[in-house]
């Protein structure tokens, strides 16, 4: 087959586009799954979540997607929150977080799709942006705004956890609760508050992300599990608890999916990144940075 | 009780059920009751791998998929009767499972929940690009003319296959249960690295306990072409299987046998009423809300309710 630069160089455009968003909606699993050992597979009901407010507000009053779930990612916060306890009180202070902590996760998945379904239905649903159907071009290289913006303010926020988390006082209590309990609870600083905040963190990057996903495509209840494998990949891929790991994973996701549309078909896609899991759990669990 | 006087009583309650039965008129409750029978057999199985050693398998659906999808393709390729694809199909969703466990079993349990779920999309998207077995526009498998033991329906004899499996699914898990390797899995369950330093060869045990409980899936799947005489992708890969056989156990309780029993054909007969009352919609709701509300209130499910009632009646 002929490969022209023109098709190459778009096809590596959109999977780096593509690999921005991909580090947002992986940021919050980075932090859950890789720092506080939470295993919120729950996590893409989030971001679906996140999509349908941002999708109501838009469709009702017009404002701009982004700028909604940014305004409304406190709520998000405080949902994690209260999540965070729930598992705390009933799973992880009773040391069952392992069965049954993965069994409630599932179970939020599962009621926060069927809840949508029976409120929204099936129907793919979309939001209308100033930018949603402008491209730049630049010689034989688009550049879809579609993609642009999602991609800039991920990369914000992204960048944004992780000077926050090396930065301030609070991220670095995370930073230690991720490797040592034990230790932050002798220096008198409660273990399960610095969780529960990080965790709220992790639900809020959520929701935010969701805003990007429903500007990117068309949004429907069932299409969060596909994101599961999408977001732990990531995160695996990048190596635990490792933002900038889980930032290059994103990318090499991204680059992955899209020369995968672009040579082999887009109906494979979404086996591309439970593929890349699998094989990464397999031959190299630690991750492309992992310690 | 033996493993074989179990096995023995447990195939005559299938014969004799599926025998009392033929003679209910109403068709419907022969398609009701396989969902449930075929529930039964997957939280049987699920809690082979789940409930005896802990590890959480998300992928039930992948292995029901594998043992429909292999019938159809000995149904395509060769016309194989339904026993054919039965036994073909147990095989293959053994090895899938042997696989999946060989390669993820060596990390920590959650890695292996994460696989589980991704292998469901992986071969749900090579099934959807496969042409051979429909594709994403799925497949028509013709149920035979001629149907034996003067059963007057396919759907007699569907249902009363899917019986003596249930039948064999139990027997099985029962097995496993009260045998040594019972009590290595329960074990790993508890503790498993105080499990490996007293000798329990753990990595061995959990792969065989995957696979064990991945063909049972798989053969629980095998006859879902024949009872609908068409399958498509989105509905052999429901998640819907994957929701049922984590609640049923839980629900049911996970500890022996017979919690999953409980847990399917309680919960599996809730559903077939509210699908029939209400919606499809809101029977899975409900399945996910008893799904959270049993493991974070009564995490012991039934059982465990009737141990505790049982422990104060012994006091």
């Amino acid at each position: 087959m002929e490969i022209s630069t023109a098709l190459l160089l778009n096809a590596i455009i959109a999977g780096l586009l593509l690999g921005g968003f991909y580090a947002a909606m992986s940021v919050g699993i980075s932090i859950s799954f890789g720092m506080l050992d939470v295993v919120n597979i729950a996590h893409p009901a989030f971001i679906i979540l996140g999509s349908y407010i941002a999708y109501i507000v838009n469709d009702r009053f017009g404002f701009d997607p982004i700028v909604v779930s940014v305004v409304v990612s406190p709520l998000f916060f405080l949902l994690g929150m209260v999540l965070y306890r729930i598992y705390y009180v009933c799973f992880e202070r009773r040391g069952q977080e392992s069965l049954r902590g993965l069994a409630f996760f599932f179970g939020i998945l599962f009621i926060t799709e069927v809840a949508l379904v029976l409120i929204f239905g099936v129907d793919y649903r979309m939001v209308s942006t100033r930018y949603g159907d402008v491209t730049w071009r630049a010689g034989a290289v688009d550049f879809p705004m579609r993609l642009a913006v999602p991609f800039l303010v991920s990369m914000t926020m992204v960048i944004g956890v992780q000077v926050f988390l090396t930065r301030t006082f609070f991220g670095r209590a995370v930073l230690a609760v991720a490797q040592d309990q034990l230790a932050l609870r002798l220096m008198g600083v409660d273990p399960v508050r610095v969780k529960e905040l990080a965790f709220a963190l992790s639900i809020a990057t959520a929701g935010v992300a969701g805003a990007f996903l429903i500007v990117i495509q068309p949004v429907q209840p069932a299409i969060g599990r596909e994101f599961i494998g999408l977001v732990f990949a990531v995160c695996v891929l990048g190596g635990m608890g490792s933002i900038l790991g889980t930032l290059l994973g994103a990318f090499v996701l991204g680059l992955a999916e899209s020369f995968t549309s672009t040579f082999f078909g887009p109906s494979w896609a979404p086996a591309v990144s439970f593929g890349l899991l699998l094989a990464t759990l397999a031959f190299r669990p630690s991750g492309l940075l992992g310690r | 009780m033996s493993n074989k006087v179990f096995a023995f009583v447990a195939l005559a309650v299938a014969l004799a059920l599926a025998a009392v039965t033929q003679l209910i008129p109403n068709e419907y409750f022969f398609t009701a009751a396989y969902t449930v029978l075929l529930f039964v057999i997957l939280a049987t199985a699920w809690n082979i791998l789940g409930g005896y050693t802990g590890y959480v398998n998300f992928g039930s659906a992948a292995f029901f998929a594998i043992g429909a999808y292999t019938t159809v393709f000995f149904y395509n390729a060769f016309k194989a009767p339904l026993a054919v694809g039965i036994v073909a199909g147990t095989l293959v969703a053994g090895l899938a499972g042997l696989g999946l466990g060989y390669l993820t079993l060596r990390l920590r349990g959650v890695f292996f929940a994460i696989a589980s779920l991704a292998l469901a999309v992986v071969l749900y998207v090579f099934v959807v690009n496969w042409d051979y077995v429909g594709g994403a526009r799925g497949a028509y498998v013709l149920q035979p003319r001629e149907i034996p033991f003067g059963m007057p329906r396919y759907i007699h004899l569907i249902y009363s296959v899917q019986l003596l499996m249930a039948a064999f699914a139990l027997v099985v898990a029962r097995a496993i249960e009260k045998s040594t390797m019972g009590r290595g899995l329960a074990a790993i369950r508890d503790d498993e690295l105080a499990a490996e330093c007293s000798g329990v060869p753990t990595l061995r045990l959990k792969i065989f306990s995957t696979m064990v409980s991945c063909a049972l899936m798989g053969m629980a799947g095998t006859t879902f072409p024949y009872y609908l005489s068409y399958i498509e992708p989105s509905s052999a890969f429901s998640l819907s299987y994957a929701v049922n056989s984590i609640a049923m156990p839980l629900i049911g309780g996970m500890m022996s046998w017979m919690g999953p029993l409980i847990g399917a054909v309680l919960l599996g007969t809730v559903q077939q009423v509210v699908q029939v009352t209400v919606s499809s919609a809101w029977n899975l709701l409900i399945v996910g809300v008893l799904l959270v509300l049993f493991v974070t209130l009564a995490p012991n499910g039934i059982m465990g309710w009737v141990d505790a009632w049982r422990r104060r009646k012994g006091r």
